[in-house]
């Protein structure tokens, strides 16, 4: 009985460590852009794609496609913010949040049937052996692709802590989180740091695409349900605090993990999601409440 | 303006007539499958418009009440209930369950009810299809008869585009628009933004759970999830934005264009009519918040206008 149950406790947080990853790039957009970008959950799609490609027709090792996904999505988010985003930033807070969510619904459905028609509804994943493989560590079962997880979303929590306390820009875009009023009169160009933090989060969201396409399978319509999931994390942490998303993460995956032990696994994403509404209800300012970044 | 509403009222009515004869002339099922495809997205488009055009609350979870009434008629109904008594408790069902949520949400400001209803119609979709996981038959497949659901629909889609109408132009559909303009100035005016929301919703999901259980009548067998899918949410939103948020003759030409669109487009593999209304989407989003309505109204003005200031003067003179 223990066993088990410290088994599945462990599985818990090696995948909520990557629902926290998934959250981390929509996280880092709100906070920054208070965009609020509900296709994110495609723009990881897109990203499973592009390292499933670069897998599978380049032979290339799926831990090296994550920097292919990465500056994919990041030229996309790029691309995206100039295009369509952009043109939502002078709006008041309130009318802004309810547009972007709009037109970033209308994007998921055009990037949803977009990759329908090119790559078919086919559901595919990365697999190699030594990806199946595990280690045992006082009979618990540690497969290295849910090891990985931890060890990538935590480096990547790290960097991107680093990034925005110690560089020129990453200061830039703290400041524009605070004030972007003050941040432009001294100089900031605001465009251009909204546009850096679109890009990042989407190259985020490329990051988790590949872990999702190596841990469990991408098909184009996953999107909404990771774009949940990621929307849940960052509730469950508090909106736009990033070292909250981590931990609203492991939240996630152990309240999944312990509903597929305790209850039933089908019950497994239906759980979060109560979780999510209840949160929403009783504490909207996150379960770790609302810090700045 | 008042001869301008006699026209609106006696085409209304020609339509409406139009509509009920139809299938005197036309005897083939395909197209009045069709018709009642697009008189089922007018009724859900314009329900949805009830909440998000007027009241200015973006609900992102249609599928919840659309759903919710399906799933509560089609049990009733093949239990052996009579139908209208199962389609009448579906509708009370959705409202129920829009209670449920509103309340809470709607305390809260802005993103929070689009977030918390896109969970809660997912929520739906999945427990209902974990523990409904068969498909539903009609028991009495042989004495199925189409007129009668076509009639349903048509009078369910003239009486949901008749309550939003008279709702929108009543006392209470001013306050509506009043908290969509602005909760602040609304409540200080004394208009309870509260209230005036939960209204709007309750309407918005009565209306969508009876279009629910008309959809639980029309077909013979489906999964008891699939009204509860998110395109039932997204279809009709992009169908009201796209004819115009706010209006009543708005979701009735987006759903209409929607149908057509896709009509259009069906020989094609794949589903490029999406493609194209997303994109168009967006662009209503962005550039024409008035949706298809105000591009005409901009245009008939620009018309009676002239291009030039001048030629504007030159009218008026002579009139």
């Amino acid at each position: 009985m223990l066993t088990p149950l410290a088994q599945t406790l462990v599985f818990g947080i090696l995948v909520g460590a990557l629902y926290g990853l998934v959250a981390l790039g929509l996280s880092l957009v709100f906070g920054v852009t208070k965009l609020l970008n509900v296709a994110h959950g495609e723009l990881l799609m897109i990203g499973g794609f592009a390292s499933f490609w670069a897998f599978s027709l380049l032979g290339i090792n799926p831990y090296l496609t994550i920097p292919i996904s990465m500056v994919v999505l990041f030229l996309l988010g790029a691309v995206l913010y100039k295009l369509i985003f952009s043109r939502t930033v002078k709006l008041p807070e309130e009318s802004k949040i309810k547009n972007t969510l709009l037109v970033a619904f209308g994007l998921s459905i055009i990037l949803q049937n977009l990759a329908l028609k090119f790559w078919t509804a086919d559901e595919r994943a990365i697999s190699t052996p030594i990806l199946r493989t595990a280690i045992k560590v006082a009979g618990i079962r540690l497969p290295y692709a849910r090891l990985a997880n931890l060890l990538i979303a935590v480096f990547f929590l790290v960097v991107l802590q680093l990034f925005l306390r110690k560089t020129y820009i990453g200061k830039a875009i703290r400041a524009t989180v605070q004030n972007w009023e003050a941040a432009s009169l001294m100089g900031i160009n605001i465009q251009r740091v909204y546009l850096l933090a679109f890009a990042i989060g989407a190259s985020l969201a490329g990051v988790a695409g590949t872990l999702v396409a190596i841990n469990f399978s991408i098909q184009p319509n996953m999107g909404l349900t990771w774009t949940l999931k990621a929307l849940i994390v960052m509730v469950l942490g508090g909106l736009g605090s990033i070292p909250g998303t981590f931990i609203g993460g492991l939240v996630l995956g152990l309240t999944e993990s312990a509903t597929s032990f305790f209850i039933n696994s089908n019950y497994r994403e239906i759980a979060g999601l109560v979780l999510f509404l209840l949160v929403l209800i009783f504490r909207p300012q996150g379960l770790m409440g609302a810090k700045e970044t | 303006m008042n001869k301008k509403r006699l026209l609106v009222l006696v085409l209304s009515i020609a339509a409406i007539i139009t509509l009920a004869l139809l299938p005197l002339v036309i005897t083939s099922d395909s197209t009045i499958n069709l018709v009642i495809l697009v008189l089922l997205y007018m009724a859900l488009a314009s329900s949805w418009n009830i909440l998000g055009g007027y009241t200015g609350q973006t609900n992102l979870g249609h599928a919840a009440f659309f759903g919710t009434g399906s799933l509560i008629t089609r049990l009733l109904w093949i239990g052996g209930m009579p139908f209208f008594g199962a389609f009448l408790l579906g509708g009370l069902g959705a409202v129920a369950l829009a209670m449920l949520i509103g309340v809470p949400a709607f305390k809260l400001r802005g993103v929070y009810f689009a977030i918390g209803t896109l969970a809660l119609a997912q929520i739906l979709n999945l427990t209902v299809s974990n523990i409904f996981p068969e498909m539903s038959f009609n028991p009495n497949i042989t004495d199925y008869q189409l007129l009668p659901r076509y009639y349903l629909f048509l009078a369910l889609t003239v009486g949901t585009i008749c309550v939003a109408y008279l709702l929108v132009n009543s006392k209470w559909g001013l306050g509506m628009m009043a908290v969509r303009e602005g909760e602040d100035a609304a409540e200080s005016l004394g208009i309870s933004a509260l209230r005036h929301k939960l209204l709007a919703l309750a309407a918005s999901a009565f209306l969508a759970g009876l279009v629910g259980g008309a959809f639980a009548y029309y077909h013979v067998s489906y999964y008891l999830n699939m009204p509860f899918g998110p395109e039932w949410t997204f279809d009709p939103m992009m169908m009201a934005y796209i004819g115009g948020t706010g209006t009543i003759i708005g979701p009735i030409i987006g759903s209409i264009f929607f149908v057509g669109l896709k009509q259009l487009l069906v020989w094609n593999v794949g589903e490029y009519h999406l493609i194209i209304f997303g994109t168009l989407f967006i662009l209503i989003v962005l550039f024409l918040p008035g949706g298809l309505v105000e591009l005409w109204k901009k245009t008939q003005s620009y018309l009676r206008r002239g291009p030039g200031q001048r030629k504007k003067k030159a009218t008026v003179q002579v009139a």
